[in-house]
């Protein structure tokens, strides 16, 4: 095998690029996977059916079905009605919309697992319905399904590459691209799939810290 | 809708087998590889721990799309190996999923009481009949909902290999699209299709985990349309 460090110090510039587009999706989607997942999950409880119903159907089908697929469609099918969104917003769409379903369901843990008591005690204060949630459900709520969550971003990092199939140069984008112009696939590709690994270990080690201290 | 040619059919309908064969065939793989990966982090020796760990925090650690371009593109011209692209899609998909299998086979066999494993030494048991037939009979319903969960992401990885020119759905879809100029109709089939896949499967995995549960004694529990597994509840009544 060959091994040409001339070219990892070459590819170093773009890497950074690609750091710092895959730390941009991450976070962005990251928060709509965390906002849109609460809307679901506090939906799932609804009283109403026509809510309920719809938003588990929803959440279902974009859970079980390829996010590659789901980036193909907005990327392809959303510019036919007329929406024009860039390669790396359609990304964050993408990912932070097929996370949302996952997130979804780690606060329905979380919030299945605040005891009964809580929700009577709001009843018995006379407490109006969304200073029930505001106040005493979800903060018990989120912070029992803080590390669940962290899983969910470190999943999401290492599904990024996937926004680079359409188009959008997060790190293995990079990588793809200076090896079609320089005929070098090994440095950039193992460059990559080694960061990928030097940012996940630390983070899921993180984590594990975190569920010993937050989970009682 | 109406715009797809039998011929166009066709070619996502090939698709699907291919889809499913990448879907079962790396499934076996990455069953194999659990296990054996799973049941060497239980091993005496902590060499052995060491490596199949390492092997976990590797293969889970980077991304299965990144190893997949990197088993495509970097084998070849590092070390001269090339793959038929269908094994090196399931090569690379077998090991990431093996490796995130491993830890539940891990957890499953921690999760059945010492003291069964400790009557196997009382019977003198040797390690390998005390696996076979004490530990894993008693984990393996354990193993069943999570490992569907699993299954199901699996599915989903298989379309990756689109990116990569081996014929699955999503590649077919490419296709049709090119054809028709239109890519609403093409995307909404084949998202079906692969909810429709993903349905069967984890209603295949739900029998599948009553089965293992009755030859335990246990009553399988109630769950949702595609539920995620729940831990069983402590007071599940036995052998109705």
């Amino acid at each position: 095998m060959q091994w040409d460090w001339s070219a990892v110090a070459d590819f170093m510039p773009r890497f950074w690029d690609g750091v710092l587009v895959t730390l941009q999706a991450l976070v962005l989607g990251s928060l709509i996977a965390f906002a849109l997942g609460l809307v679901w999950a506090i939906a799932q409880r609804s009283a109403l059916k026509a809510v309920r119903w719809p938003v588990t159907v929803i959440t279902e089908f974009v859970r079980n079905t390829p996010l590659l697929v789901q980036l193909f469609f907005l990327y392809f099918v959303l510019p036919e009605w007329n929406i024009t969104f860039s390669a790396l917003t359609t990304g964050i769409i993408g990912l932070g919309l097929h996370y949302s379903t996952y997130t979804a369901e780690v606060y329905r843990a979380g919030i299945d697992g605040v005891p009964v008591g809580q929700w009577e005690a709001c009843t018995a204060l006379n407490m109006p319905r969304g200073r029930t949630w505001t106040a005493v459900v979800l903060p018990q709520a989120i912070r029992r399904v803080v590390p669940a969550l962290g899983n969910y971003v470190i999943a999401m990092l290492k599904d990024s590459p996937m926004i680079a199939t359409i188009g959008a140069l997060e790190l293995l984008g990079q990588a793809r691209q200076f090896s079609a112009v320089t005929f070098q696939p090994t440095e950039p590709i193992t460059v990559v799939g080694i960061a990928f690994i030097l940012i996940a270990y630390p983070a899921s080690l993180l984590m594990r810290a975190l569920e010993r201290r937050l989970v009682r | 809708m109406t715009d797809l040619t039998t011929g166009l059919w066709g070619l996502l309908f090939q698709g699907v087998w291919v889809t499913i064969q990448l879907t079962v065939l790396g499934a076996a793989l990455g069953a194999f590889v659990a296990f054996v990966v799973g049941v060497a982090r239980t091993n005496r020796l902590w060499i052995v721990r060491f490596l199949s760990g390492l092997y976990m925090e590797i293969f889970r650690g980077t991304s299965a799309l990144v190893l997949m371009f990197w088993v495509f593109f970097v084998l070849p011209v590092a070390f001269g190996w090339q793959l038929v692209p269908m094994w090196a899609a399931v090569l690379s998909l077998g090991l990431t999923y093996g490796a995130y299998g491993s830890e539940i086979v891990r957890g499953a066999l921690a999760s059945v009481p010492p003291a069964q494993r400790e009557a196997g030494i009382a019977l003198n048991f040797t390690p390998w009949q005390r696996l076979r037939k004490i530990v894993l009979p008693q984990a393996w319903p354990g193993m069943i909902p999570p490992a569907n969960n699993l299954l199901i992401e699996l599915l989903k990885g298989t379309a990756l290999v689109s990116v990569l020119g081996v014929g699955d759905i999503a590649f077919g879809a490419s296709l049709v699209r090119n054809a028709l100029g239109d890519s609403a109709p093409v995307y909404t089939i084949i998202l079906v299709m692969y909810f429709v896949i993903a349905f069967v499967l984890t209603r295949g995995m739900r029998a599948l985990e009553r089965q293992a549960k009755a030859n335990l004694g246990q009553a399988p529990e109630r769950s949702r349309l595609f539920g995620k597994g729940r831990p069983a509840a402590a007071t599940s009544t036995g052998g109705k």
